[in-house]
């Protein structure tokens, strides 16, 4: 029992550090964002609140508290509520199977700085990410309104299109590992091993689903001013909009440590056996943690600065982007790893299998696609 | 045979094989808000930071003195004539021995008032008075008025003090 309730409160206190982080992030996500597209654009951003507007988020915060929450009286009330809470509790528990780094020892306590460490851990993800797509869809229903339904559905089809892509990314991955649990993924990748070099493809299109699955530009067609007067959230106002704005935040960052995780050797960062040697192994682990969370925190920049870049698709664009192009080319990933696994060289059947794809586009251009006059 | 020759026929072709991946088009874009992110804004923090309007900027009018301190102005009311919005109104009186220090001419503004909800700032008081009286100095602007008691500035407001002359870009 003693150690059962170590066990608890080790996780315990884990899983409150790993959540104050999250929200941390999340809630300085949104000053960043403010400040990258302002610097993106030559200007200044945010410089009001406290130095250089750190405290910009707080202010946003008291702002959506002080909001008059407003309910439709024609919605259904109840279901207008979950809608938020649904996407925010769905943001939150992805981090649950992303492994922050391997085990310390504190007073000679072990931790295992990863939530739970299932044996379907990126299942586990694939499923809260499905889920988070309700959170939309029942609050875009629920406000009995045309236009949020209209938003809540093309968020449902857009997710449901892009996870399909999305998952034939990660079963390249899974050729490697061999294991669903998140950790094992991680592990095999130790020592500079990072999946991104076997699997540049996979990469590619893993990024582009998780653009799409956090409905982020270029594919932030469920939140739209001009057809749509918002999207989805259009009758949300106060704190209930802050949590879906919020958990698209979490949602970005939790996106960027999955991307890591899977492609980026997680918690492995250079130099971790010389870190290892001089200051131990707790130091080590702290280290490959922040590691972990640095290489989450360059992915949100990549996001933020696609946004600031890029302008979105038009629907069917979007669609035909998903299904006639990213799962045919995630199908044809999965038989290069499957066939460089199979003859036992996976880094050069990636190499291989990206300059087959360009070199066959290319023929075909010259073969069938009409010239322009220059 | 046609006029310039160097018509160019466009026609748009399918889209070749970089242009319909899209990548190296994102890459691009990407890489030009990479530069600007790295480059110097160009805001101005405007209460904190004023940028230079140049020299002939038509802000708050002020009656100017001469190099002994004696008010220019001889109240003969070109100004108001001048002035479209009718926005300026003067009351004149004739100088008594002794103020020769204070005024420069024989007869002065008693009263001198520009109405800024009135003014239009278009510089025409200046251009019409003849003793390089009245000017809009380029340096400052009016400021926000919160009440309407403040809008009308008398002499107290318009005439230069001799300790913080204004002068202008070419004037000794």
């Amino acid at each position: 029992m003693d150690l059962l309730s170590d066990f608890f409160l080790a996780k315990a206190t884990f899983i409150g550090i790993v959540f104050a982080i999250t929200l941390g992030i999340a809630a300085y996500s949104t000053y960043f964002e403010r400040k990258i597209a302002a610097f993106m654009q030559d200007r200044i951003g945010p410089d009001r609140a406290g130095p250089f507007g750190i405290l910009q988020p707080l202010a946003d915060a008291v702002k959506m508290f002080m909001k008059e929450d407003f309910i439709p009286a024609n919605s259904n009330k109840w279901l207008f509520i979950a809608g938020p809470c649904l996407s925010m509790l769905t943001a939150l528990m992805t981090s649950a199977v992303v492994p922050f780094g391997d085990t310390v020892t504190i007073g000679g306590v072990t931790f295992d700085l990863q939530g739970i460490d299932v044996n379907i851990g990126i299942l586990w993800v694939f499923g809260i990410v499905s889920l988070g797509v309700y959170g939309i869809l029942i609050g875009g229903w629920a406000s009995n309104n045309k236009y949020s339904l209209l938003g809540a559905i093309r968020a449902a089809s857009q997710n449901i299109s892009y996870e399909l892509a999305m998952g034939l990314a990660i079963i390249a991955i899974l050729l490697f590992s061999g294991s669903l649990s998140t950790k094992a993924i991680v592990e095999g990748q130790q020592n500079g091993h990072w999946n991104i070099f076997y699997q540049p493809l996979g990469f590619i299109i893993f990024l582009i689903c998780a653009f799409a699955e956090c409905n982020r530009t270029p594919f932030d067609l469920p939140e739209c001013e001009t057809e749509l007067i918002g999207g989805y959230h259009t009758e949300y106002s106060s704190m209930k909009l802050g949590f879906y704005l919020f958990a698209e935040y979490i949602n970005m960052f939790i996106s960027g440590a999955v991307m890591a995780t899977l492609y980026f050797g997680g918690y492995d960062y250079p130099g971790i056996d010389f870190v290892t040697a001089q200051f131990g192994n707790n130091i080590a682990v702290f280290v490959g943690m922040g590691a972990l969370i640095g290489k989450a925190l360059l992915f949100v920049f990549v996001f933020m600065w696609v946004r600031w870049t890029l302008p979105r698709f038009r629907y069917d664009q979007l669609m035909g982007l998903g299904w006639a192009t990213l799962i045919p080319l995630s199908m044809y990933n999965v038989v290069v790893t499957a066939f460089g696994i199979l003859i036992g060289k996976p880094f050069t059947a990636g190499i291989v299998g990206v300059v087959l794809l360009i070199g066959g586009l290319l023929i075909h251009d010259q073969l069938f696609v009409k010239k322009k006059i220059a | 045979m046609k006029l310039s020759n160097r018509t160019k026929v466009m026609e748009q072709g399918e889209m070749t094989l970089s242009e319909r991946m899209y990548l190296p088009a994102i890459v691009g874009g990407m890489a030009t808000t990479l530069k600007h992110f790295f480059s110097k804004p160009v805001t101005i923090r405007y209460p904190e930071q004023k940028r230079y309007l140049g020299p002939i900027f038509r802000g708050q009018h002020i009656l100017k003195k001469d190099e002994e301190g004696a008010e220019r102005c001889t109240a003969c009311g070109l100004c108001a004539v001048a002035c479209p919005a009718e926005a300026i109104s003067m009351v004149a009186a004739e100088r008594i021995p002794g103020e020769e220090k204070l005024y420069r001419e024989e007869k002065y503004a008693k009263v001198y008032e520009v109405n800024m909800l009135r003014c239009i700032f278009c510089g025409l008081c200046e251009e019409a008075c003849p003793k390089e009286a009245i000017f809009l100095r380029h340096d400052t602007m009016v400021p926000v008025f919160n009440s309407r008691d403040e809008v009308i500035y008398g002499k107290d407001k318009l005439v230069e003090k001799m300790d913080q002359r204004y002068l202008r870009e070419g004037w000794k």
